[in-house]
């Protein structure tokens, strides 16, 4: 009995992937209605499920994919030609076939699916008779009824047929249900047909996700007792068990990212759905869509992706049904008929990016503003003092819907506050961008996994927490007299004057309800940021930045609004993981805040671009690179350097990074004595540079001026910085220097990925 | 038709938890507090890597605080899947008891416990409470 079971299990799994494909298949087959390639795979996927559904004497399965196999079958032979028609019936038959494998499903047994009417449908069309409109509405139920039992007739001779090959079917022949040897034959026919395809799915080995998560927690745990023994083994002299500890560091440390790997799952797996819901909702909507994907590789913890899945469909069926407008709409205003949606997805930062893109009316910021007044959400004066681009992020206020009309599609009380919470949920971060009559752009960031994140330790009161270091910009030391002046008052709310900027501060204390067990007047802030706002947390301690494997709360402690997990020390305790985003949320919703937050924001926005890295490279000389590209700063052991025929490399996170060294770049000598490597990790595109420096002086975002004629090799120019002269480095050259593909290949990964359409 | 329960002591009283909920008994262990959790809720726990919430079943009983030196032992209990640690004052025994004994609670009994007191066994030695554990287990 059991084997049974296993073998209904095998064929409900085969089948669910296989009608996705078919999903795809057939919005593909209407776009190139003589792809033979196409029918013929359509053909054979629906095939297999016939064959089996045969064999597991699940009729009504097979009535349905019968009649569907030889509408496919004069479709591939060039006795019928595509049509929107044929396409919504053979979508209506896949529908009913996954309705058919859902009750398998949950009764075991084929239930009382009801098949008629899409049989009906198709014999009507397998006839040459005119398909009845009525007939595609169930709500108009006697005619359904009378369709419904005109088909049972021919239904009933239908599946008998099935059982001796159909003689209008010749290449069913070999199909005969049963056969194990004729299964096979076919399934190596498949294979030499399908070629590279099936190769992939040949490589790979089916995994109980229950497993993989099992094996994750291990992991998380494997990852917390290594921390334990480093740390236990860094207070011993024993040089042994120090060298031990380190491979288990580092082995940990592989196994860990092995581990998360086998979860992680191309985010194809989830879009592959949209095609279908595109297609439909636009035929419902009357407007014309084209799907373009890129990036369909890019892979996401399967966690994540789950959670990714509905805010994902809900802002395609958005763009759909909000962002494009109708063909007529579209001439008039000068653009072909056809609506363009594109969804990109790739990595950047340790994070995903996934973006939503329509070329469609736009968001006029006038009309959010106009709305947010009339609902409510802000003053008219607020609204004022906010940018176009500010104004748009408006729309994911709790309560702002922006549908003029209700309509079936979007606007089901769903808004894109739920989106947004969704998204910060998992950890990420949402924003719009339009431009008034060019289209709309969500953009969507992801981290990658959820269970291991980088945070940062701190202590208040006794207790320790862990702060993600997403959320984390830097930190600020102040001793106790530089404390007294810094920290002033507006309106009663404490701020600190950054670099210029004022930064709103919080007392963790304040927040939790507990005292501060530090007296001395030194005050420690982590500066944060969340829902595009900054703001400085005053802690007592900073204790260190180490990974941690994140556990759930029970959800009585979720609801809190303060926790969003909690993780477990080195030492075996327990620690709180901060929920940035709530904190957020709850402690910056005063105007005196939010008035001081917008400058900061203005003048945050003004220096972006100017932040550089300043570093040593010996010699006394100080290069500036800019810091949009650093992604890592990291010291690491001379040791870890390797070398492929005469450039030296490191082995960073899993990828090889060209090592440059700009002492030896720049002419410059190093003044350092020791083996130890101080290392800016940087990125372009998918691939990172190690640039070797011999220390990081600082951060600077004051205005650069670059003196263009003091140049030399490698130096784009030099700049004051703080009274000293800073040469600015011409990074690409120097990374050239030290692999000249560097740039070749970071290119050739956007170019493909621009090239690849759905 | 009898029960097999485990029992504990809260306040020298003795109260019972069915065992096929425990998932086993611990002596006390380090707790992380929880700043703004309901007082009931204690801290959390390491369980060999898995975080559990700790529940002050006094607080949840409305019974005085434990006094500070009395270390209390935990009852590791599975509702909905999810374990969660009771904090108790000693741990008795697994006790089988009969329906026949079992009688619900007085009239009389209110307050906190009234939500969380099924019943009582008339046992020989005194009464022993049979406790909700679903809604013990919930802060």
């Amino acid at each position: 009995m059991d084997e049974i079971d296993e073998i209904v299990q095998e064929f409900l799994v085969e089948s669910h992937e296989n009608l996705d494909q078919l999903d795809r298949d057939l919005v593909a087959l209407e776009r190139e209605p003589d792809s033979r390639e196409l029918l013929a795979s359509i053909f054979r996927t629906i095939h297999t499920i016939k064959g089996t559904s045969g064999f597991l004497a699940f009729s009504r399965l097979e009535s349905v994919t019968h009649v569907g196999e030889n509408l496919l079958a004069r479709l591939r032979d060039g006795k019928f030609q595509m049509n929107p028609q044929t396409t919504d019936v053979l979508l209506a038959m896949v529908d009913t076939v996954r309705d058919l494998l859902a009750t398998i499903e949950q009764k075991g047994a084929e239930g009382d699916v009801d098949v008629s009417l899409v049989v009906g449908r198709i014999t009507d069309i397998l006839e040459g008779r005119p398909v009845e409109e009525t007939a595609v509405e169930p709500v108009v139920e006697p005619v359904a009824e009378v369709v419904a039992e005109a088909v049972a007739e021919i239904v009933a001779p239908a599946v008998p047929v099935a059982e001796t090959p159909a003689p209008v079917v010749p290449v069913a022949a070999p199909a005969a249900p049963a056969a194990p040897a004729a299964r096979v034959a076919e399934a190596a026919a498949e294979h030499e047909e399908q070629g590279v395809r099936r190769t992939v799915a040949d490589s790979s080995v089916r995994v109980d996700v229950d497993l993989l998560d099992t094996l994750m927690r291990l992991v998380g745990e494997l990852v917390l007792t290594r921390n334990q023994i480093v740390r236990q083994a860094g207070d011993q002299d024993d040089v042994e068990l120090l060298r031990s500890s380190q491979r288990l560091n580092l082995i940990a440390s592989e196994l860990q990212e092995g581990v998360m790997k086998t979860r992680m799952q191309p985010i194809d797996n989830i879009w592959s759905k949209l095609p279908r819901v595109v297609r439909d909702l636009g035929a419902t909507c009357g407007k014309r869509v084209s799907l373009a994907m890129h990036g369909k590789e890019t892979e996401l913890d399967r966690t994540l992706l789950e959670a990714v899945k509905d805010p994902l469909t809900h802002l395609v069926r958005n763009a759909v049904d909000h962002g494009l407008e109708s063909p007529e709409d579209r001439v008039a205003a000068g653009k072909p008929a056809e609506g363009v949606l594109t969804l990109r997805a790739y990595h950047e930062g340790g994070q995903v990016v996934v973006e939503v893109s329509d070329d469609g009316a736009g968001i006029d910021p006038q009309k959010i503003a106009a709305k947010a007044l009339e609902r409510g959400l802000r003053t008219q004066a607020q609204l004022a003092e906010l940018s176009p681009t500010d104004l748009l992020q408006l729309i994911f206020v709790p309560g702002f819907s922006t549908a003029a009309a209700v309509t079936n599609v979007s606007g089901r009380g769903v808004g894109m506050d739920v989106v947004r919470t969704n998204i910060e949920s998992i950890g990420g971060t949402i924003d719009v961008e339009s431009v008034h009559g060019r289209g709309t752009t969500c953009r969507l960031r992801i981290p990658l996994t959820l269970a291991i994140v980088p945070a940062l330790t701190v202590e208040c009161a006794g207790d320790r927490y862990a702060i993600p270091q997403v959320s984390l910009l830097e930190l600020v030391a102040l001793d106790a007299d530089r404390a007294e002046n810094a920290v002033e008052d507006v309106n009663g709310a404490s701020v600190y004057r950054l670099r210029g900027a004022l930064l709103p501060l919080v007392r963790l204390t304040d927040v939790l309800g507990v005292e501060s067990d530090r007296s001395d007047g030194h005050v420690l802030i982590a500066v944060l940021q969340a829902e595009g706002k900054r703001f400085g947390l005053v802690i007592d301690r900073v204790l260190s930045t180490e990974e941690i494997v994140v556990k759930p709360l029970a959800s009585q402690l979720k609801a809190l609004g303060t926790y969003s997990g909690a993780t477990i020390l080195g030492d075996g305790r327990v620690a709180l993981i901060l929920d940035v985003q709530a904190l957020a949320r709850r402690v910056l919703n005063t105007d005196s805040l939010e008035a001081s937050m917008d400058d900061i924001e203005s003048q945050h926005a003004a220096t972006e671009h100017l932040r550089m890295l300043v570093a040593g490279i010996g010699s006394g000389r100080r290069v500036a690179l800019p810091l949009s590209s650093v992604t890592r700063l990291e010291n690491l052991p001379g040791s870890v350097v390797e070398r492929i025929g005469n450039r030296e490399v490191v082995q960073y996170r899993g990828a090889i990074l060209p090592v440059v060294r700009l002492n030896h770049f720049l002419g410059a000598i190093s003044d350092r004595h020791d083996d130890d490597l101080v290392v800016v990790v940087y990125t372009v595109g998918d691939r990172s540079a190690a640039i070797v420096v011999d220390e990081i002086v600082d951060i600077v975002d004051e205005n650069t001026y670059v003196n263009e004629e003091v140049s030399d090799h490698g130096v784009l120019g030099s700049t004051l910085l703080r009274d000293r002269i800073v040469e600015v480095l011409d990074v690409r050259a120097a990374i050239l220097s030290a692999d000249p593909t560097f740039y070749a290949a970071a290119e050739f990964a956007v170019g493909a990925e621009l090239q690849e359409t759905m | 038709m009898s029960t097999r329960l485990v029992t504990f002591t809260l306040e020298g009283r003795l109260y019972g938890v069915d065992v096929t909920a425990v998932q086993e008994v611990l002596r006390g262990q380090p707790r992380t507090r929880i700043p703004l959790a309901p007082e009931s809720v204690s801290g959390l726990i390491n369980l060999r890597g898995q975080v559990l919430s700790a529940i002050e079943l006094r607080a949840q009983l409305g019974l005085a605080d434990r006094d500070v030196e009395q270390e209390p032992m935990l009852v590791v209990v599975r509702v909905a899947d999810e374990p969660t640690a009771l904090l108790v004052d000693s741990i008795g025994a697994v006790v089988d008891v009969d329906e026949e004994q079992f009688e619900l609670p007085p009239d009389t009994l209110t307050g906190p416990s009234r939500e969380l007191v099924r019943g009582a066994y008339k046992l020989d030695e005194g009464l022993l409470l049979a406790l909700d554990v679903e809604r013990a287990a919930a802060a």
